[in-house]
């Protein structure tokens, strides 16, 4: 093998970072055993990170240990043993061998089934921790869902549905317009995925003389599950529309590339 | 240096062994958790639970796995990982100042001298901004190769050996 081609390929510092596949690692810890050069690179890799990792500490917490220390007997359980003196005659000892053999295997049964409960508390803990994570995401998704819920029941809201264009019959959109909070939600789930590089970008209008302010571009479109966006609309609005622009928007809108419009019921 | 003896009187629920390995390690592993977790008080307390960890789990600890030192690291990440989904965490974010590694050495002031202080200042002011964040994100957050090359729009071919590049930078200036 080629040592040197080896150690400068990187795959010793993904090595000490736990960063490698099970299988590299095992792959790994095997030319360590064959050949004590890399072994000496991994310890010298190992040797600038424990320099670099103890750096970031903001001080040595060498008096935490003590609570550690603390934590860990508050939980040890003493187990006592009770010393038995008993006087055997000839015929007890063989009832006591059999009784200390039966003794025996109830304890390795008993021992075998600790073991496999272990494994179950671990495994369970395993799932725990996915489960919690879960969780998180929906009791996240829950609440984004009910805000939107309020959003749209709340009778001060104009609802302004914009109406497809030519560049795409197929496109739909609407703005649900809280004047009082100056606040329109755009829902944009009718709209297909912009392009790589474009972006969609709302307008509100003013129609008489027709004048475009850009309210904001919708640059989480794709990672955004509801597809509704929040934006501020302070204007005195008369009409709302989509069109897809550069990536960062632009100054006005690109007419050709309108993709909804829709003028607000006066 | 792997502590083979230090690590077998560990796991034979050694209390001395214990200790050796706190102070072997204690600063590496709140180095790592306060990375993520940016707050003392928090990566205290995680601090505590990795080293309970550590007693308690000593067992499955082999050499097969890997270096003890990445070991007690995949501990430390985990649970400073865990600890970002708390409300505590999330309501200390406000007050973060800090980005990665590199801002905390730019603010720290003073170093334990178990390290080499010079050299580590001496690494962040010629540390390329590629390096700072490939090391946080591999090193420091636990980051494989391909979830790192999406983060940072780099070829996951080149990960590998940028980050050689920029550890061996690192060891050059401690060895000066």
């Amino acid at each position: 093998m080629d040592i040197e081609k080896y150690i400068s390929s990187g795959i010793l510092e993904l090595y000490v970072y736990g960063a490698l596949s099970e299988k590299e690692n095992a792959e790994v810890y095997q030319v360590l055993k064959e050949y004590p050069e890399i072994e000496e690179e991994v310890r010298a890799i190992e040797k600038s990170l424990l320099q670099l990792s103890a750096s970031t500490a903001p001080y040595n917490p060498e008096s935490v240990f003590n609570s550690i220390k603390d934590k860990l007997s508050s939980g040890d359980i003493e187990v006592k043993t009770i010393p038995i003196h008993t006087k055997r005659t000839k015929w007890t000892s063989y009832i006591g061998w059999a009784a200390s053999i039966a003794l025996l295997i109830g304890l390795f049964i008993q021992f075998t089934k600790n073991k496999e409960l272990r494994q179950q508390v671990v495994e369970s803990q395993i799932e725990q921790n996915l489960l919690e994570g879960k969780l998180n995401v929906i009791e996240n998704d829950l609440s984004n869902a009910k805000s939107l819920l309020s959003v749209l029941r709340d009778k001060d809201i104009l609802q302004i549905p914009l109406e497809a264009q030519k560049v795409d019959p197929s496109a739909y959109a609407a703005v649900y317009w809280d004047k009082e909070k100056q606040t329109a939600y755009i829902d944009v789930a009718g709209l297909p995925t912009p392009p790589p590089g474009k972006v969609y970008q709302v307008w509100s209008l003013q129609l008489d003389p027709l004048t475009p302010t850009s309210l904001g571009i919708l640059d989480k479109f794709t990672e955004d599950e509801t597809k509704i966006f929040s934006l501020k609309n302070t204007n005195e609005s008369e009409a709302f529309g989509i069109t897809l622009e550069p990536e960062g928007g632009s100054e006005s809108p690109t007419l050709e590339q309108l993709y909804t419009l829709g003028t607000v019921a006066s | 240096m792997q502590p083979e003896e230090l690590i077998f009187q560990l796991q034979q629920k050694n209390e001395k062994a214990f200790q050796r390995i706190y102070e072997m390690y204690s600063e590496n592993v709140f180095g790592i958790i306060y990375n993520i977790l940016k707050d003392e008080t928090l990566a205290e307390e995680v601090l505590q639970d990795v080293f309970i960890k550590i007693w308690n789990n000593a067992d499955s600890y082999s050499p097969k796995k890997g270096r003890f030192f990445t070991w007690i690291l995949n501990i430390a990440r985990n649970a400073a990982i865990d600890k970002t989904r708390s409300t505590a965490f999330k309501n200390s974010k406000q007050n973060q100042t800090s980005d990665n590694f590199v801002d905390i050495l730019e603010q720290k002031s003073s170093f334990s001298s178990k390290m080499d202080a010079i050299g580590i200042k001496k690494y962040i002011e010629i540390l390329e901004p590629i390096c700072k964040k490939v090391i946080d994100l591999l090193f420091f957050k636990g980051y494989t190769q391909k979830e790192a090359s999406e983060e940072l729009q780099i070829p996951i071919g080149t990960i590998k050996t940028r980050n050689r590049i920029c550890i061996n930078k690192l060891r050059e200036v401690l060895a000066e």
